[in-house]
């Protein structure tokens, strides 16, 4: 490896910013929380981090679409640092 | 000309209620030609808080025909078509074709699901708008070329995860908030003006007073208008809601190659539902014979247990636990999940 470059799964973390939305807002008891994660990780290493702190959320994971700096992306997307990370579970009232 | 336009456009909103009172004045001001008004519901005091469309004088009334006296006092040019029934799989798609375009303003999953559907098969679009607390999400789905909500969601949260507006609670001014920006995307399909949300989830954060948006695109492998789908009528038993899977292991279908290593698929479809065969050493026991031919089965060995879109397997599950056998799990969506994943497989 060149000298200065990122290893893909290194130890180096990065921070991404999670933005939770309707009924996992209020299981993480926050709209937007800061996650620190290894560089390298992808968005369903960040969903485990988060199913860590807050087991309930695994029930949702099925169901929940995760967007990335705006776009619905799938679990195995590379996340980069500064990377804004919204969790979309099914909205269903009216 | 755009007046013209609207005169002789015809607009089905499904639901009466948060979402619907306010789609419905805007829809009717602005000259919609014909409006068909879907709820089997009756107004309730507590509904007051949001759905400003009644009053307390309409309690007990049923909502569609409520909501059409009102609009014709408001515009009474309008047609009006007041359909006191349940938007159900087995009125979805007529209802749906008599109209040029829907808007999604229920409050249950299966019925957004039922809604989508009926549009992306009969060739219309879907107007969705959803709320829940503090948080709405306007759509437009089932537009040409555009996704679906099963592009977006492919599949539905567990029951009991998700309160109704009723029991979780919402701010009743974000209802009037996503059902004018419905009424206002309706408006800009049925005149092909603007950009409408096509491919874009609006996200309403009443708490932050912000809004923001998130783009997705058709699935290839969309259940429902994927490139090899699976749906292709309505089907009763997949609307009526997965009942609340009390303890029952369930296996999403992107597991089920994985899962099969291990344990036996146990197929309990119909054969009028299976004539197109199964998969590979699949053990096919209708669900109707399982008490008669329990004996056929191992209660050492595991079993995934599979229909076609997993209601009946749910039960067999249940009926099995009862007479002892315990390592089974139930496959979420049933066969028809897996085969929207798998262009080889013809189950239907």
């Amino acid at each position: 490896m060149r000298a200065g470059a990122v290893p893909v799964h290194g130890t180096h973390p990065i921070v991404i910013r999670v933005l939770a939305f309707g009924r996992l807002r209020e299981l993480l008891n926050a709209g937007e929380t800061a996650l620190d994660i290894r560089a390298g990780s992808r968005v369903g290493d960040a969903w485990s981090a988060l199913a860590d702190r807050c087991p309930a959320l695994d029930e949702h994971r099925s169901s929940t679409r995760i967007a990335c700096n705006g776009r619905i992306v799938a679990l195995d997307h590379v996340l980069r640092d500064g990377d804004e990370v919204a969790l979309l579970p099914p909205v269903g009232g009216g | 000309m755009g007046q013209e336009r609207l005169a002789s456009a015809r607009v089905l909103v499904i639901g009466a209620g948060g979402l619907g009172s306010p789609a419905l004045q805007y829809l009717a001001a602005a000259g919609v030609g014909r409006i068909g008004i879907v709820d089997d519901d009756a107004v309730d005091d507590t509904n007051l808080q949001r759905q400003t469309i009644f009053s307390t004088g309409d309690l007990g009334r049923n909502k569609a025909e409520v909501a059409v006296e009102r609009l014709r006092g408001l515009n009474p040019l309008v047609a009006y078509d007041p359909i006191a029934l349940r938007f159900a799989a087995d009125n979805a798609r007529e209802l749906v074709r008599l109209y040029d375009l829907a808007l999604d303003c229920t409050d249950r999953f299966s019925t957004r699901y039922l809604i989508n559907d009926a549009c992306v098969l009969e060739g219309r679009a879907d107007v969705y708008g959803s709320i829940f607390r503090f948080d709405g999400q306007v759509s437009v789905f089932g537009a040409a070329g555009g996704p679906c909500y099963r592009c977006l969601y492919p599949e539905a949260p567990p029951p009991e995860s998700t309160p109704t507006c009723a029991e979780g609670g919402v701010l009743g001014a974000l209802a009037g908030i996503v059902g004018a920006w419905q009424a206002s995307e309706a408006l800009k399909v049925l005149l092909g003006i603007g950009d409408p949300l096509i491919g874009r989830l609006a996200l309403v954060d009443s708490l932050l007073a912000r809004v923001r948006e998130v783009r997705f695109e058709r699935d290839r492998d969309c259940a429902l208008c994927g490139d090899h789908a699976a749906i292709v009528s309505i089907e009763r038993e997949a609307y009526e809601g997965t009942p609340p899977a009390t303890g029952v292991p369930e296996l999403d279908a992107e597991r089920l190659d994985d899962a099969l290593r291990e344990a036996i698929l146990l197929d309990v479809r119909e054969p009028h539902e299976a004539v197109l065969g199964s998969i590979d050493g699949a053990l096919r026991i209708p669900a109707s014979q399982l008490e008669a031919r329990m004996s056929e089965l191992d209660s050492a060995a595991r079993y995934v247990v599979a229909c076609r879109v997993g209601a009946k397997s749910l039960w067999a599950v249940r009926r099995l636990r009862e007479a002892g056998f315990t390592r089974l799990t139930h496959l979420r969506g049933g066969l028809l999940a897996y085969a929207a994943r798998h262009a080889e497989f013809e189950f239907f």
